[in-house]
């Protein structure tokens, strides 16, 4: 029998970057913000100290910050006419639990998606007419321009003290930056990062290729910096041990330090760990949630009511909050209709792997999690994919996180796996690889999306959620033609050899490729194909809100975390100018 | 500077990150409990009931002396399998002389060998490749029985057990195995390889503290500095020129 708990008036699931912003956020409103968050507590001190912290089995091997999947996980198949089966152990994506989520544990690259990513449909369309979306595609818009979203950008790379050189400043172009890049009203809060041997290869064979390079926007502090809330960063290491593990300088920006601490100020607000939402209670319409249902480490039940809820979990967890809870049409691939579930996407990437000569020394083991060298010439928006035969595009770059040795240890092709020839070559090259890679974006389709397993259950009973999903067509075409692109620069960076790849087709969940789930609960300007109005407030029940990735209609050649934090703002903003002050829906259906 | 001034001992890193919570890891001096001396690789035991001969009286003995989930059988298959996969040479020490099978032990021994992580409800059932794994075995199991079945599959072809095949039929029965040549009785041949040769991996690369690694002569081997990493001041000094500071392991802050 649950038990009934006073009611709050704003509830986060999830205890995270977006729930974070949210409740620092909110704290000016004087009302009651209760954050329930799945996992333990955690800190930079005692939880992330040197030399514990650069353990490369616990953290990077084993997973020790990310989601216990013997407890909660999905299932997966490529297609509809498979069975989809559990995905036993981590993998492909590694979602956070714990305070902070993968806020703690991500690599702090912090991008400005371009304008095309907010207009993908419009502007596609504009330039290339209706016939240019392949049949089965749902390219969507965002239902807000990039012009909107601007300032909060700017509010976000300003908390998180992002380094990096701003390549467009009100319009007016700068070498050296991104000059793809949408306008921004201010610099990056910190200068870029001091690049690696590789970075500086990539540079000039970049510049070489008549490419535009630029330092990669990372939330790794180049300098000791204060942030407009007042916390205080230190500066970047340069450990080489950044995504999948904590950061022991505070230099790695993470809400744990920023902006939670300045939440927890307000004496109105109470974060309860190890409290594991079930699902949102909706009362006898269907159109407003009354709480939620959670359980604690003792499994103990609790119904905690609530006027507003924000479902500020990991992407593939708010999706699987909604479907659980019955909040929104689930989507039916078969007729395209129905809207939780809709629009699932990845990361269709590629890249080449380089060895150098045994003068040229990497050591790929000194670097910082958003540390490296991009160009955006590729990248959806900024040249001609239609000619290149696909829609979509990628960022290309040298990133140099680290080269941790259980885990990177790059040999050429046709090296066996083991033995004596392995062992030579694994001495030899480490000191003299690198690699040049293209986060791809993925569009959505029909065939691609979530919805509930019919066979397998988590530890509560819960079925657990079902992902179909693939690399088709276009997106295979442009892993190719963008991995041809990582090749060509590897060579003009002088490497001896250039081995091209691609994520594997058909797509697998078995090797890590990137934690950039987006998509399930998008976005967007018309109820029949978007979970969420412009302000990510659940069409079909307005005292829903919905943070993360899965508002993304589909998944740009950048890491999401920049738009997932500047969205976060913008939700803030709509709930306390306006929301709060009116509660009801934001936009008509 | 010189490269030498790059090194941060264990007092001066102290002093700069002020690590209070450098726990105490394994003591080189703690006295664990007489377990006789292991069976090298190609050494037959087990078979003749002998009581085993503690360590002689006052000899330092470590937590990582000993094995706590591998039988002596399991031990010689298991050094055999290793000095096959990561051969000693001078490049660097074999997978064995590594301490990759004390590491194996630990790890298999505790949670991870139980499954810790794993998603084990049923129904099970093979899936594709790109399923990942789904067999309802827990690694311990998994290579446990796996062991069974590749020495019995080195019995039936070869008329000898692993340990007791010379090192190019060792690979060459590996090589079977990890190729889904062999038929195995029990586990299929490619998940019980690459179960075992990750955790081969892992113990060679990893810290030493998990037991394997031993004197961090992998890390030495390749050019890994290990921790703590703090390359602040060296990242341009050091582009494309060798790296000369000392190999440190969370271990050596113990």
């Amino acid at each position: 029998m649950a038990t009934q708990l006073k009611p709050v008036d704003i509830l986060l699931v999830g205890y995270g970057w977006t729930g974070g912003i949210i409740a620092k956020e909110l704290a000016s409103t004087g009302l009651k913000i209760l954050a329930l968050e799945r996992g333990g507590p955690r800190d930079t001190n005692p939880d992330f100290l040197e030399p514990h912290k650069d353990d490369e089995l616990r953290y990077a091997v084993r997973h020790d910050l990310m989601q216990d999947v013997s407890r909660e996980t999905l299932t997966f198949r490529n297609k509809s006419s498979q069975t989809a089966l559990p995905m036993r152990q981590l993998g492909s994506f590694l979602p956070g639990e714990g305070v902070g989520g993968a806020g703690v544990h991500w690599n702090g690259v912090t991008w400005r998606w371009t304008p095309w990513d907010q207009e993908a449909r419009k502007q596609t369309v504009e330039r290339y007419g209706e016939k240019i979306i392949p049949e089965g595609m749902n390219l969507q818009d965002w239902g807000i321009g990039y012009d909107e979203l601007e300032p909060y950008y700017d509010r976000f790379e300003k908390t998180c003290g992002v380094s990096g050189k701003a390549g467009n400043l009100n319009g007016q172009k700068i070498d050296g930056g991104n000059v793809f890049e949408g306008p921004r009203k201010s610099e990056y809060p910190n200068p870029p990062l001091k690049q690696t041997q590789t970075g500086v290869m990539f540079e000039k064979a970049a510049r070489n290729l008549g490419y535009h390079p630029f330092p990669s926007p990372a939330a790794n502090s180049s300098q000791p910096y204060t942030n407009p809330d007042g916390v205080a960063f230190g500066q970047c290491h340069y450990c080489g041990f950044c995504e999948r593990f904590g950061c022991e300088a505070n230099a790695k920006a993470s809400p744990h330090f920023t902006v939670m601490p300045i939440a927890a100020r307000n004496p109105n607000f109470e974060l309860r760990t190890n409290a594991n939402v079930m699902k949102v209670l909706l009362d006898s319409t269907g159109k407003k949630a009354t709480g939620v249902l959670y359980v604690d480490a003792r499994g103990r039940e609790f119904i905690q009511p609530a006027d507003l809820v924000v479902l500020s979990a990991y992407a593939l967890g708010n999706v699987a909050l909604m479907l659980w809870s019955g909040i929104g049409k689930p989507y039916d691939p078969v007729t395209n209709t129905g809207v939780v579930g809709r629009n699932y996407a990845y990361q269709a990437s590629s890249g080449a792997t380089l060895f150098f000569d045994e003068k040229t020394y990497i050591n790929s083991f000194m670097g910082a999690g958003a540390l490296g060298v991009n160009i955006d010439d590729f990248n959806a928006g900024n040249y001609d994919f239609a000619k290149a035969g696909y829609i979509g595009g990628g960022g290309i770059g040298a990133s140099t996180s680290g080269g941790r040795p259980i885990q990177s240890r790059p040999v050429p092709a046709g090296t066996p796996r083991w033995g004596l020839e392995w062992k030579k070559a694994t001495a030899a090259n480490y000191p003299h690889a690198a690699g040049v890679s293209n986060q791809g974006s993925n569009m959505a389709y029909r065939s691609n999306y979530l919805d509930l397993d019919p066979t397998y259950r988590d530890i509560y009973g819960r079925p657990l959620m079902r992902m179909t999903f693939d690399f088709l067509d276009n997106e295979q075409k442009q892993m190719k033609a963008l991995a041809d692109v990582c090749a060509a620069i590897g060579k003009e960076m002088g490497a001896r050899k250039v081995e091209a790849r691609t994520n594997p087709v058909p797509y697998s969940i078995v090797p890590y490729q990137s934690t950039h789930n987006t998509g399930g609960a998008v976005m967007g300007t018309d109820p029949r194909t978007s979970a969420l109005n412009r302000y990510c407030q659940v069409w079909d029940v307005p005292n829903v809100f919905v943070t993360g990735a899965c508002v993304f209609p589909q998944n740009a050649g950048k890491n999401p975390t920049g738009p997932v934090g500047a969205l976060a703002y913008w939700i803030a903003d709509a709930l306390k100018n306006q929301y709060l002050k009116n509660p009801g829906a934001l936009v008509r259906a | 500077m010189s490269g030498e001034d790059h090194r941060v001992d264990r007092r001066g890193f102290l002093k700069v990150v002020g690590a209070t919570g450098a726990a105490a890891g394994v003591s080189a001096t703690s006295t664990a409990m007489a377990q006789g001396s292991p069976p090298a690789a190609g050494e037959h035991a087990g078979h003749d009931h002998a009581m085993p001969t503690p360590a002689s009286a006052g000899a330092a003995r470590s937590a990582l002396d000993g094995f706590v989930f591998f039988n002596p059988d399991e031990v010689s298959f298991v050094k055999a399998a290793l000095d096959t996969l990561v051969p000693p040479d001078p490049t660097g020490p074999g997978g064995s002389e590594a301490g990759c099978a004390t590491y194996m032990d630990r790890q298999l021994g505790g949670a991870f060998g139980r499954g810790a992580r794993l998603y084990m409800q049923g129904p099970f059932a093979e899936g594709t490749p790109q399923q990942g794994y789904q067999l309802p075995l827990a690694p311990a199991d998994l290579i446990r029985i796996g062991i069974a079945d590749v020495d019995a599959y080195a019995m039936a072809t070869r008329k000898k057990g692993l340990r007791d095949l010379d090192a190019t039929t060792r690979a060459a029965v590996l090589t079977e195995v990890e190729q889904g040549k062999a038929q195995l009785a029990h586990v299929p041949g490619p998940v019980w390889f690459n179960q075992f040769l990750a955790l081969t991996m892992e113990g060679y690369f990893g810290d030493p503290i998990y037991g394997g690694n031993k004197d961090k002569a992998a890390w030495k081997m390749i050019g890994f500095p290990g921790v703590p990493a703090m390359y602040v001041n060296m990242i341009e000094e050091f582009r494309n020129k060798p790296y000369t500071g000392e190999t440190q392991s969370i271990q050596d802050f113990a």
